[in-house]
C-alpha cells in the first residue's frame, strides 16, 4: 500500500499556508511531519483525512481498498479527542467501535492496551489530559484501519504511555498499516521526516 | 445499521445524563406553561381558548432551545471529524442524530402535555388533541431545525442565528399545529385537514432535512 500527494495546495482562510507540496508513506513505514507552528501539519494531515479540499493536487492510495476513500480506510487522530465528558471510558470506546464498523475488537482489550483499565467505569470528563489522549488511542485500536493520521499523539502522554504508544505503532507498522504523525518531539519510532515551512 | 444504532443510543444516553438536553427542554416547557396563567390571570375561558396555542409555543421554543447543540457539541469535541470520515453516509448520521434528539427532547415534550393541560383548563379530549398534533408536528421541528444546527456549526455562538433561521421555517407547522387542536376542541372546523397538512410537513422535513444539513456540514469543513 502507498498514500502519495503530489503538488499539495492548501488554502485556510484565503491565506496560503503551502504549496507544491509531495509527500509518500509505503505500508510498514512512519512519516513524521515537522515544521514551525502554523506550517501546516495538521492542514496536511486534515487533506488527507478529507476534512479540507485541497486547492490544488491530488492525493492517491494505492494498494487500498478501491471502494472506500482514503479517509473511510484512516483513523485520525486530533487535537480534539472526540470523547464525551458524560459517558464513560468503556461507553465512549464502545460507541466509536460499533459506530466506526468492521470487527471491532473487544473494547477492554484496547482499553487495557493503554493502561486505563482502573477507569474503565469513570465518566470520561474526569480523565486528565494524558488519560484523555490514551482513550483517544484505545480507539486506533477498537477498529482497525491500515491508515494512521496522528497530530501531536504524544502531547499530554507522560514517558511510560509515549513507550506504550510507541509499541502500539509498530505493531501497527508491522501488521502492513502506515503512519504519517505530525509531532515536535521524538516519535518514538524510526520514521522518515517530512520538513514544511522550513527550520522548526 | 449497528453504526446509526449506535449512535442514536450515544446521543439519548448524553441527553438524559445530568446536564443533558432532556431535562432542560421538558423544564422550559413547563415554565413557560406555568407562567402563562399568571400572566393572563384566572379568566378560565380565555385559558381553554388560547391553550393550543401555549402549549405549541411553548413545545417549539423549548425544542429551539436544545436544538443548537445538535452539532456543535460534536464539533467542540471533534467527534464531528470521525463522523465525517466514517463509513456512515453523513445524510443517514444526519438522520440519526435528529431522530435521537426527537427521542431524547421531543417525546418527554408530548409526554408532559396532558399535566399541562391541567394548568390551562383544558379538558381530556383537548388536551389529546393538542398532544395528538404535537406527536404529529414535532419531529418538522427537528427536522427543519437541524438544517439550521447545521449551518450554526462554523460560526461562533450560532445559537441566535439558528433561532432566526429555524424560526420562519417552522411558522407553518405551528400554524396546522394549532389549527388542527382548536378544530378538534371547537368541532366546527375539520380536523384532517390542518392534521394531514402536519403530518406531511413532517415527512417532507424528514427527507429534506438530513440532506440539507449534510450539505451544508460538509460546505463548512476546516
Amino acid at each position: 500500500m502507498r498514500l502519495s500527494g503530489r503538488n499539495l495546495r492548501c488554502l485556510r482562510g484565503g491565506r496560503e499556508v503551502f504549496a507544491g507540496l509531495d509527500f509518500d508513506a509505503t505500508a510498514g513505514t512512519a512519516v513524521a511531519v515537522i515544521g514551525p507552528n502554523g506550517a501546516g501539519k495538521t492542514s496536511l494531515l486534515r487533506l488527507i483525512a478529507g476534512l479540507l479540499a485541497p486547492a490544488e493536487g491530488s492525493i492517491t492510495l494505492e494498494g487500498g481498498d478501491g471502494e472506500m476513500t482514503v479517509a473511510e480506510q484512516a483513523h485520525y487522530l486530533g487535537h480534539r479527542d472526540a470523547m464525551k465528558p458524560a459517558l464513560t471510558v468503556t461507553e465512549n470506546l464502545t460507541f466509536w467501535a460499533d459506530f466506526l464498523g468492521g470487527r471491532p475488537a473487544d473494547p477492554a482489550t484496547c482499553i487495557a492496551a493503554v493502561g486505563l483499565s482502573h477507569a474503565a467505569a469513570l465518566p470520561a470528563g474526569f480523565l486528565s489530559a494524558g488519560q484523555r489522549r490514551r482513550l483517544s488511542i484505545a480507539r486506533l485500536l477498537a477498529v482497525r484501519r491500515p491508515i494512521w493520521l496522528l497530530d501531536e499523539p504524544t502531547a499530554a502522554l507522560d514517558l511510560a504511555s509515549q513507550r506504550v504508544f510507541a509499541g502500539l505503532m509498530t505493531d501497527h507498522l508491522a501488521s502492513g498499516g502506515l503512519v504519517i504523525a505530525a509531532t515536535h518531539g521524538p516519535l518514538g519510532i524510526p520514521a522518515r521526516e517530512l520538513r514544511i515551512g522550513g527550520e522548526a | 445499521m449497528s453504526a446509526l444504532g449506535a449512535l442514536i443510543r450515544r446521543d439519548i444516553r448524553i441527553a438524559v445524563r445530568v446536564g443533558g438536553g432532556a431535562l432542560i427542554g421538558v423544564l422550559f416547557f413547563l415554565t413557560v406553561v406555568v407562567l402563562m396563567p399568571f400572566a393572563l390571570g384566572p379568566d378560565l375561558a380565555l385559558l381553554a381558548r388560547l391553550g393550543p396555542a401555549i402549549l405549541w409555543l411553548g413545545a417549539l421554543l423549548a425544542s429551539l432551545l436544545t436544538l443548537d447543540r445538535l452539532f456543535t457539541a460534536d464539533h467542540d469535541d471533534g467527534s464531528l471529524d470521525l463522523i465525517l470520515m466514517s463509513r456512515t453516509p453523513l445524510e443517514l448520521a444526519c438522520a440519526a442524530k435528529a431522530l435521537a434528539h426527537w427521542l431524547a427532547a421531543g417525546v418527554p415534550l408530548i409526554v408532559a402535555t396532558p399535566v399541562l393541560g391541567l394548568l390551562l383548563n383544558l379538558d381530556g379530549s383537548a388536551t389529546l388533541a393538542v398532544a395528538l398534533t404535537l406527536l404529529a408536528g414535532t419531529p418538522a421541528l427537528t427536522f427543519t431545525g437541524m438544517i439550521g444546527a447545521a449551518l450554526a456549526v462554523t460560526l461562533q455562538r450560532g445559537g441566535l442565528l439558528l433561532a432566526v433561521l429555524v424560526l420562519p421555517l417552522s411558522i407553518p407547522v405551528l400554524i396546522f399545529g394549532v389549527a388542527a387542536s382548536n378544530a378538534a376542541i371547537a368541532g366546527q372546523l375539520s380536523f384532517s385537514t390542518p392534521f394531514s397538512i402536519l403530518c406531511a410537513l413532517s415527512l417532507a422535513s424528514l427527507v429534506i432535512g438530513p440532506f440539507a444539513a449534510a450539505a451544508s456540514l460538509r460546505h463548512g469543513l476546516d
